[in-house]
């Protein structure tokens, strides 16, 4: 089973993309948990959303306490939250940010396998606006392999109707554009 | 799978109100409340759509929710409502009085806590407050048992022995919320299934009767033996819809669930979706050698006194983990309704009662361990406490 943990801020679309991905893995016949951390919505206030993809079927009722990979859609959020503080060894990060990987292992001290997108751009340039969970998708596909990006054809197109071609053009952007970096010891 | 049925994935509510709109429900009464709200909302808009042909009646509380579902049940329409917490203790007196009237009103209660202190979070403090409403009580555990369940409550409450309203408890956001994979059947199943309701009576301005008379002492103790007795009758009516409904889709439903249960000398009892995380706590036990089983109780009223004692046959110990908390009193409800099924017999497994996962607290498989290790530890004839609430600080 794979757990992966979204950490974003309210309104940026963390709960859309674990549902959107969920949905997806499902599509493939795979089984899978999309949920939020359960509470007061509020724009602007860190949000985690959890996934789970597995084989069989999931018991899990619980939060995702050592994720296998942790995505971050907000760099504000590393120092606030320390997200990668309870990463399973062996695990994985997806971050968004215009810096370069080493740039990022020198001032987060990320030794996890690392992978980095400057999604704000990919949105900006993309969709015109700077959202970038949609975008971030691709950077996780791309680190992870969790899904096929075509998978997330029909989810997309379920939420957002015509505006899911430039969701997927934005998350097959960061496919490309996304740096892979092996851990560090 | 059932034949032509389809695999999708869905938010739990989501999927309820699909069931609601697959079981053709002419009438919907619902008031908003979070954790419910999806199942409501998603139905509004099915009936705003003209994808669902019912009556949609807004309210300006529940109170007024469940006393409209009662108008419609009694004029014969096919009803259902949805609550959570304060909605369902607002709805109080009029619970009695649906059941009373003997309405087949399905409900689903997506579990939360009461306030206060105000937690919009997940235990069975709500439910539990509503235990003697004279309603049938479901739990469920997943998505597809949340959409199955609320398909078979129609059916359960409609039949013509029974006619006795019908809840469907699902936790709040741990299950409401979550987009899983479920199969939905093809509509022409569920029609053979559940044909449209035919009220045995019904309010007709043409055939003028009376419903919800006042009963004097000479009369009221006999109607309430005669609701008890119908709603223990029941649970036979219950089991062959649940069969008939495993024989269509091939998924079958006990009264009392059972997991890794042979040979098991020590059973953890959950309800709700405690259940799975508990199964995979049981797993790795297992794997451990440690003898344990898991018995999940589905049926909570009527409760399955003879089911529960046939599944925890040969059992020492049996660790009851209750949502909930009988303030100023012993056992908690759960432990409390399985002590009484096994008091008068000779022979009979020692209890501990522990309290988890309340206001929203999560719980995890590592918790369900620590019970079972803590509960090795206990002298279960002479415990240490009357019940442990699990996880308290301070």
């Amino acid at each position: 089973m794979l757990e992966i943990r979204f950490h974003g801020r309210g309104g940026q679309g963390a709960v859309t993309s674990v549902e959107l991905l969920a949905l997806a893995a499902i599509n493939e016949g795979k089984f899978a948990q999309g949920f939020p951390s359960f509470g007061p919505e509020r724009r602007g206030a860190p949000v985690l959303a959890f996934l789970r993809i597995n084989d069989h079927h999931i018991r899990l009722r619980c939060k995702v306490a050592h994720p296998d990979v942790i995505l971050i859609l907000d760099p504000s959020l590393i120092r606030i939250q320390k997200p990668a503080m309870d990463l399973k060894a062996g695990g994985v990060i997806v971050l968004n940010s215009p810096k370069s990987i080493s740039e990022v292992r020198r001032e987060y001290g990320f030794k996890h396998t690392l992978a980095v997108v400057d999604a704000n751009t990919i949105a900006r340039e993309v969709l015109g606006v700077p959202i970038t969970n949609t975008t971030m998708l691709g950077a996780l596909i791309k680190a992870t392999g969790v899904v096929a990006v075509e998978s997330l054809e029909h989810p997309l197109k379920e939420r957002f109707g015509p505006l899911a071609a430039k969701n997927l053009a934005a998350c097959k952007a960061a496919y490309e554009k996304t740096q892979v970096e092996e851990a560090r010891p | 799978m059932a034949e032509h049925a389809k695999r999708l994935g869905m938010e739990v509510s989501i999927a309820v109100s699909h069931a609601v709109q697959m079981a053709r429900a002419e009438a919907i009464a619902a008031y908003p409340i979070t954790p419910q709200t999806h199942i409501v909302e998603h139905l509004s808009s099915l009936v705003a759509n003209g994808d669902l042909e019912a009556e949609f009646i807004n309210v300006e509380s529940e109170h007024s929710a469940l006393s409209a579902c009662v108008g419609t049940s009694a004029a014969g329409a096919r009803t259902f409502t949805a609550t959570s917490s304060q909605g369902l203790a607002l709805m109080h007196e009029i619970l009695f009085i649906a059941s009373a009237l003997r309405l087949p009103i399905v409900m689903a209660v997506a579990n939360r806590a009461l306030s206060g202190p105000l937690s919009i979070w997940n235990d069975h403090s709500d439910i539990m407050a509503a235990r003697d409403i004279g309603w049938i009580q479901v739990f469920v555990e997943n998505g597809q048992e949340a959409f199955d369940h609320t398909v078979m409550a129609f059916k359960m409450a409609e039949n013509s022995q029974v006619l006795i309203p019908t809840m469907v408890n699902m936790d709040g956001f741990i299950l409401t919320h979550v987009v899983e994979a479920l199969e939905i059947p093809e509509q022409a199943l569920i029609d053979r299934f559940l044909p449209p309701y035919v009220p045995r009576h019904q309010l007709d301005p043409k055939r003028p009767m009376t419903m919800g008379a006042f009963a004097m002492p000479e009369i009221y103790l006999e109607v309430k033996m005669k609701h008890q007795v119908t709603l223990m009758n029941s649970y036979d009516r219950i089991l062959a819809i649940w069969e008939e409904w495993g024989r269509l889709t091939g998924r079958h439903y006990q009264p009392v669930e059972r997991f890794r249960t042979e040979g098991a000398k020590i059973l953890l009892l959950t309800m709700g979706c405690l259940g799975e995380v508990a199964a995979v706590a049981v797993e790795e036990l297992r794997e451990q050698g440690l003898p344990v089983g898991l018995l999940s109780l589905r049926l909570w009223r009527p409760f399955p006194f003879a089911a529960l004692r046939e599944a925890v046959n040969g059992a020492e110990l049996v660790i009851v983990c209750d949502r909930a908390l009988s303030l100023g009193g012993g056992a908690p409800p759960v432990l409390a309704e399985v002590r009484s099924a096994f008091y008068s017999l000779a022979s009979r497994p020692a209890m501990l009662g522990y309290i988890i996962g309340l206001g929203g607290r999560d719980v995890s498989p590592e918790d369900f361990k620590e019970i079972v290790a803590r509960a090795q530890k206990e002298n279960p004839e002479a415990p240490s406490q009357e019940f442990f609430l699990y996880g308290v600080r301070g």
